[in-house]
């Protein structure tokens, strides 16, 4: 029974997660500081991360968890340097 | 037998975690406030991945599998409370709107800031605050928003 259910299962998942992208990506284009379009940035890379983890279950490529991992750490990289970037040029700015 | 209950519990972590995904981001859709979109975005945007990439292990088990997932969620765990700390500092010197119904600001006095803008003042003068903000003023849209998330508390008080 679960081995036909599973498919319908993925696809409901998928189409959560292309939910929450467009919910994230609103917030990018509203976001009324760049901080709110980081954090939504950084949201859309822990999504990317799930779709990748989706997309090594529904085509049985375990490569694709290794594509999970290199995308959190992207992630996490393109928040620091934007972190620093918003915080520095900010107090730049002021003086 | 075995692999039919793995495959439940693979279905019921992938429910789950898109589930938590999706209110991750209605949160950080929402939220009124840059600290509390943050609070959505490193919490909940991290037990989201981490269970569909359990899933994922349940899914496929072998030792190979399980030794990338476990570092992966590990190296989720370790980062975004970092990057949630640094974007926070950043965002509170660079100057975000704090929600108007908030009533302690601690760091007030101890961190720098490039100035908040309140929620209610005029729009031209919060335009001149946010020099991020080019594109999208503050608009009308999105007081009426706020507004509309703090009606029941509002009226609640008044009771």
């Amino acid at each position: 029974m679960i081995h036909t259910l599973f498919p319908i299962i993925i696809e409901i998942s998928k189409f959560i997660l292309f939910l929450a992208m467009v919910l994230v990506c609103i917030r990018i284009v509203r976001g009324p500081h760049a901080g709110d379009r980081v954090v939504a940035l950084d949201m859309l890379c822990m999504l990317g991360v799930s779709v990748t983890a989706l997309a090594a279950m529904s085509t049985h490529a375990i490569a694709f968890i290794d594509v999970a991992l290199g995308v959190a750490l992207i992630g996490f990289l393109a928040t620091v340097a934007f972190a620093s970037f918003i915080e520095h040029g900010a107090s730049h700015h002021d003086e | 037998m075995m692999n039919e209950l793995l495959l439940w519990l693979s279905a019921f972590l992938l429910l789950t975690g898109s589930l938590v995904t999706l209110i991750a981001a209605l949160g950080v859709l929402r939220l009124p406030d840059f600290f509390m979109r943050m609070h959505a975005a490193t919490k909940a945007g991290v037990v989201g991945p981490s269970l569909i990439l359990l899933a994922a292990g349940f899914y496929e088990p072998s030792f190979s599998t399980w030794v990338k997932i476990l570092f992966a969620i590990l190296f989720l765990l370790t980062t975004t409370p970092i990057s949630g700390h640094l974007i926070g500092k950043a965002g509170f010197v660079g100057g975000v709107t704090l929600w108007r119904k908030t009533v302690r600001n601690d760091l007030e006095t101890v961190l720098p800031t490039h100035g908040f803008v309140e929620l209610d003042v005029p729009e031209e003068e919060a335009s001149a605050h946010a020099d991020h903000d080019a594109v999208l003023p503050p608009s009308a849209q999105e007081a009426g928003l706020t507004d509309m998330m703090t009606r029941p508390t509002k009226a609640r008080r008044e009771l």
